[in-house]
């Protein structure tokens, strides 16, 4: 299957700074990246170069002091808040590391928060949620509390929770780092047939060997993305 | 996002924090509930007032000699002190259209004396009507009759605490008592009725008003009471007394009338300001509850900062975070509403039976009252607290673990 390369993601010489006591702190140097519909995209480096930020740039959730985003051709930093949350909400979906689930929820509740923001009725989404925790082999822990659970089920969980609004961009910061190694892999494979299926995906890690995966591979060091490599290089 | 659905997410961080929620809930539930407590006294005393005030009857006007100057008017020059109010000025009171009857009251105190025993009474000289517009009824023998026959006649009519303390158990009808050394035939027993506008019938003597006149050697009216044929005749009425004591009083009106409704609503009016300003120190409980309900969602906003940042990251927009707090803090304080109604309610329904004389009640305003403050308060200070909640930096906060 070929696929058309179409920009989905445009940032141009993207600056951020955080004021850290009196010093600001530059963490994204004049970032420029394009990151095509259907990616798959690994992000590397170490800690404290960026990765987390450029993700969360990508996902409106940070707004660049300067420099250009465009998601979709449209400019996603001239618009306010509000709109930004909307395009969020209707666009991206986040993975962290953590799983960042609500405890007192059930697995059920908490992947069905996108579609109760989006102000869905609550019998499409029990029909939605419960599609794709089939998909993800969690319908039988649809009733659980997160407590009750282990931690490739907490992370399908949260990958049901950031699927059920099929978005077109799924971020995933280090999304095995709290997982064991089988289930680490169990969740990046479920993430790769999400890709697979057309959704761009963009993950950060720091194992190497999940990053190679990636048809596209970028390393940041110090705010600056330092080496772009493109899967027709490597061979997978 | 449903409003439905932002209850339901709202009411389970509620019930997720049981300690939390059930103290705050305590604090307006007592607040509430000492509003309608406070103002149930207020309004209880007003009632009793009240009540007082209808035993003398809708169509029951009073009239005093002399006039009372509420509005401070200049004092008289020549000062012709007030004309008494006399025997015959109540007999010419009669002839008015509206009016069904008259019992003009001579008052003094003398001393009863039957068989070595004697007491001080308070002896109303009257008429006949002095029964029917006062609603007193005898328990034995009877009330003076007959205009024509009665007056003049050496009879009385006793209260029931006089006919004890000087009779004890035997019938009292017939005999022959002493007032102030002249004899007088007690010719009934009035009825145990209790007060009545401050005065304890039961321990008063009521003989005919002529007999009054030579017993004081006094012709002066203490007062003269009338009834009217029909209520809302009381300005007609009030305009033809002055009209014909001016005539009879050389034009002077020197008399002041009373009625109930004037009484009553002055009264009235007094009496629902003590009980609005007791009901706003009340209040005060639920402002002390508000500013707990802020303290504590503060807390809980800073707790449940990851959860903010999630919900921001899932598309939840700033004001939609702000709302699922609001509606906690409301949903919050509707249960401490309803328990404190429940409390409020329940306590004076109990206090009304322990002690059935005073009428306590909840005034409708108060409890609206309290309602609308309560759930005014609690928005008040939840919306800063939300508001910093609705502020939060997702990337921030999705960081702190
Ligand atoms: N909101 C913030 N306020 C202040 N400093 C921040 C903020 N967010 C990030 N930083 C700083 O910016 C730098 C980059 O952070 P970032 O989280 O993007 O790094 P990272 O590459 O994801 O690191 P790691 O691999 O440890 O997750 C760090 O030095 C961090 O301390
Ligand atoms: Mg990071």
């Amino acid at each position: 299957m070929k696929k058309a390369k179409v920009a989905l993601i445009e940032l141009q010489n993207i600056n951020k700074s955080y004021v850290i006591g009196e010093q600001p702190l530059q963490v994204l140097k004049q970032v420029n990246l394009t990151i095509n519909k259907g990616d798959y995209l690994s992000i590397m480096g170490p800690s404290g170069s960026g990765k987390s930020t450029l993700l969360n740039m990508i996902g409106m959730l940070d707004r660049p002091d300067n420099g250009e985003y465009k998601l979709a051709n449209k400019s996603t930093v001239t618009i306010n808040e509000e709109a930004r949350a909307l395009l969020r909400r209707d666009h991206v979906g986040f993975i962290f590391q953590n799983f960042h689930l609500i405890p007192r929820l059930t697995a059920q509740e908490n992947a069905e928060l996108p579609l109760m923001l989006a102000g869905i009725s609550a019998k499409i989404r029990r029909a939605r949620v419960n599609n794709v925790f089939a998909r993800l082999g969690i319908l039988d822990r649809a009733a659980h509390l997160p407590k009750q659970l282990s931690g490739g089920q907490l992370q399908r969980v949260a990958i049901a929770r950031a699927m059920v609004m099929e978005p077109d961009i799924l971020l995933a910061d280090e999304p095995t780092g709290n997982l064991d190694q089988r289930s680490g892999l169990e969740v990046i494979e479920l993430l790769e047939e999400l890709n697979q299926q057309g959704i761009t995906l963009i993950m950060v890690t720091h194992d190497q060997q999940l990053g190679n995966r990636a048809n596209r591979q970028l390393t940041m060091v110090d705010g600056k993305i330092t080496q772009d490599i493109s899967a027709n290089v490597i061979a997978r | 996002m449903l409003l439905q659905d932002n209850w339901r997410y709202s009411w389970q961080a509620l019930i997720r924090h049981k300690l939390r929620t059930g103290l705050l809930l305590i604090a307006v539930a007592i607040g509430v509930t000492s509003v309608l407590l406070l103002t149930s006294l207020g309004e209880g005393a007003r009632l009793f007032i009240e009540k007082e005030f209808s035993a003398m009857g809708h169509e029951v006007m009073i009239v005093l000699p002399g006039k009372k100057e509420t509005t401070g008017g200049a004092v008289p020059i020549y000062g012709n002190s007030p004309r008494d109010l006399t025997i015959d000025d109540a007999i010419a009171m009669e002839k008015i259209s509206t009016v069904k009857a008259v019992a003009p009251i001579i008052a003094g105190t003398s001393l009863l004396s039957y068989q070595g025993k004697s007491r001080e009474v308070i002896t109303l000289g009257s008429s006949a009507d002095i029964f029917s517009i006062r609603k007193l009824t005898v328990s034995h023998g009877r009330q003076f009759t007959n205009k024509s026959k009665d007056p003049g006649q050496a009879v009385c009519v006793i209260g029931s605490t006089i006919k004890q303390q000087l009779f004890g158990n035997i019938n009292a009808v017939g005999k022959w008592l002493r007032f102030s050394g002249q004899r007088f035939r007690v010719i009934g027993v009035l009825q145990e009725r209790g007060e009545s506008m401050g005065l304890d019938m039961r321990q008063m003597a009521i003989i005919p008003i002529q007999s009054a006149e030579t017993l004081f050697d006094s012709p002066a009216l203490f007062r003269v009471l009338l009834e009217l044929k029909q209520s809302g005749s009381e300005k007609y009425t009030e305009e033809k007394l002055i009209e014909l004591i001016k005539k009879r009083h050389d034009g002077e009106d020197d008399i002041t009338i009373l009625t109930q409704n004037s009484l009553m609503s002055s009264f009235n009016n007094i009496l629902n300001l003590v009980t609005a300003s007791i009901g706003a120190i009340a209040a005060i409980s639920l402002v002390v509850a508000g500013f707990l309900i802020m303290n504590v969602s503060y807390v809980s906003v800073a707790r449940r900062k990851q959860e903010i940042g999630l919900l921001k990251a899932l598309g939840a927009t700033s004001n939609e975070v702000r709302l699922l707090f609001l509606i906690e803090s409301l949903l919050l304080v509707s249960f401490g509403v309803i328990v404190g109604l429940i409390l409020g309610y329940g306590l004076t329904n109990i206090a009304a039976f322990m002690w059935p004389t005073f009428p306590l009640a909840i005034p409708w305003w108060a409890t609206l009252a309290s309602i609308s403050i309560a759930l005014f308060i609690g928005l008040l200070f939840s919306w800063l607290p939300a508001s910093h909640a609705a502020k939060h930096d997702p990337v921030l906060a999705l960081r702190g673990n």
